[in-house]
């Protein structure tokens, strides 16, 4: 094996890249939300339309969608990866165990919430992502140039109750995984110091809430708008 | 006190095991809780039963031989070793539960005592300075900042109990191997082999079958020593930046 792939197939070296692919995916959640508050404008979807047009056809972009699905698969193999052989290293359990008095419930659950994220990642790009790419979608005309109406899609999913009551509770969920993920990851990279650290941990927990409940306002904002 | 002690029995590595009920009357809260299953044994022997083993050595509190997962937790409820806990921990009446430390690293050898060689491994993989350094230095001849001193110190009063995996949900060795690491490369001491000991001890640590680190933080809430987890962030720098620039391809 070449030094690489030792490092890489190491404990250290999982974690590495659990920790860069989360981390990308951090960056790939400001990015996806920002965008999406164009949703709040009462423009009847023509803002967050050609937004959505420029994401699926700008080449920077899409560069940059791609590193979002390599890392998408990278973080959900190596979790499954890391989660066996650390499930491995323990074949006999606890009788007894009161792991609640020594660590926080979401680190010790970091498979769990993944998996249910992942689950309402399947259900969030079937929805809409894919729809968007391959699906039939109704064509609107802003200045003379045809756009697909993403929005008229968006805006009849969140008129069901149950759609909302999903997205809602994915994104608490969401900000779970974040609450630990974010500050372990610059654990993993080594990144712990006097000066910074309580900073990290402060900034993880603001992102955690800030970002998946701007997300749910979304669909929350759609259906009560109506 | 009276007490009702639910410890796991294992005749061997290849015995399933299980556990059996005990109950002990008339301890003293002043016991430490070595001592309280010193109690439990002499009354299996006089039975001409098979005591219970478990491991101690020093009762001090230093030489990290003794272990027990005690009520769900490592050392019991204390941040402390089990040798130096005592009964007053505990309620008249109580059931208390005994474990082995579980780790696949750790397999049972009898009863409550666990092969904790995995780490003696793991430090023969690198966790020393191998140069001469001649007789007995000065003190103070290697001017060392005493921020630095205290700091790879912390480190080294690690006594290599096993806490740190008995506790963590993935039975990572990554707090021990940390403070090994830590200690070394701190100081000036340790820097000729500093590259190479991280990896190596690293490969060590996993080719035992420990598992990986998801920063719970468990370990270090319950080391008897308090090790921070700030080592387990300095390992990972000196293992990330090794592999980089050494030249072990
Ligand atoms: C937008 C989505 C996601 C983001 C932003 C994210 C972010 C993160 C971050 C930052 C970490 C910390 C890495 C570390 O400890 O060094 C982490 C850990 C983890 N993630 Fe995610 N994640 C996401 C989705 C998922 C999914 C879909 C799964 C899987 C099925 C998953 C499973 C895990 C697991 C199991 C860990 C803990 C690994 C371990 O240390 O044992 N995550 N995530
Ligand atoms: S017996 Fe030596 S530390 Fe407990």
């Amino acid at each position: 094996m070449s030094w690489v792939s030792k490092t890489l197939s190491s404990t250290l070296g999982r974690k590495l890249l659990m920790a860069l692919t989360g981390l990308f995916l951090i960056i790939f959640l400001i990015g996806h939300v920002s965008g999406n508050t164009l949703l709040f404008k009462n423009d009847g979807g023509e803002a967050f339309n050609i937004y959505a047009k420029f994401m699926t056809t700008n080449p920077a972009v899409k560069i940059l969608s791609y590193l979002t699905y390599i890392s998408v698969l990278a973080h959900v193999v190596y979790s499954i990866i890391l989660t066996r052989h650390n499930k491995s290293a323990r074949p006999v359990a606890y009788a007894n165990s009161k792991a609640s008095t020594n660590s926080a419930w979401t680190s010790r659950n970091m498979g769990v919430l993944g998996t249910i994220i992942l689950i309402f990642l399947v259900i969030h790009l079937q929805g809409f992502w894919y729809k968007m790419h391959w699906g039939d979608i109704p064509m609107v005309t802003y200045a003379g140039e045809q756009y697909k109406d993403l929005y008229s899609i968006v805006f009849f999913a969140f008129q069901s109750e149950l759609l909302v009551g999903l997205y809602v509770l994915s994104m608490v969920f969401l900000g779970l995984h974040l609450s630990h993920g974010f500050e372990s990851a610059f654990q993993t990279l080594g990144l712990n110091h006097v000066k910074y650290s309580p900073a990290i941990k402060k900034l993880g927990l603001a992102f955690s809430i800030i970002v998946p409940a701007l997300f749910a306002s979304m669909p929350l904002y759609i259906y009560f708008m109506n | 006190m009276n007490l009702t002690l639910n410890i796991w029995r294992q005749k061997n590595n290849a015995d399933k095991g299980g556990f059996r009920e005990y109950k002990v009357s008339d301890v003293s809260k002043d016991m430490s809780f070595l001592e309280m299953l010193d109690v439990l044994n002499e009354q299996l022997a006089g039975k001409g039963e098979d005591p219970v083993h478990f491991d101690h050595d020093c009762r001090e509190g230093i030489c990290g031989m003794c272990s027990l997962y005690i009520n769900g937790k490592p050392h019991g409820p204390l941040q402390t070793t089990t040798c130096q806990l005592h009964m007053r921990s505990f309620n008249d009446g109580e059931t208390i539960t005994i474990e082995p430390w579980r780790a696949k690293a750790f397999p049972v050898v009898k009863d409550l005592v666990v092969d904790r060689s995995a780490f003696d491994r793991i430090i023969q993989a690198g966790g020393y300075v191998s140069v001469n350094t001649g007789g007995v230095p000065d003190a103070n001849e290697i001017p060392i900042p005493k921020k630095i001193a205290d700091e790879a110190f912390d480190a080294a009063t690690c006594i290599g109990c096993g806490a740190c995996v008995a506790a963590c949900k993935n039975a990572s060795a990554m707090l021990f191997t940390s403070a090994k690491v830590s200690q070394l490369a701190l100081l000036p001491q340790g820097q000729v082999e500093r590259k190479e000991r991280a990896e190596k001890m690293i490969a060590q640590m996993d080719a035992e079958g420990f598992g990986a680190c998801t920063n719970t933080g468990a370990c270090e809430a319950e080391c008897p020593k308090g090790i921070s987890i700030t080592n387990i962030a300095r390992m990972n720098r000196e293992y990330f930046s090794a592999v980089v620039s050494s030249e072990n391809v």
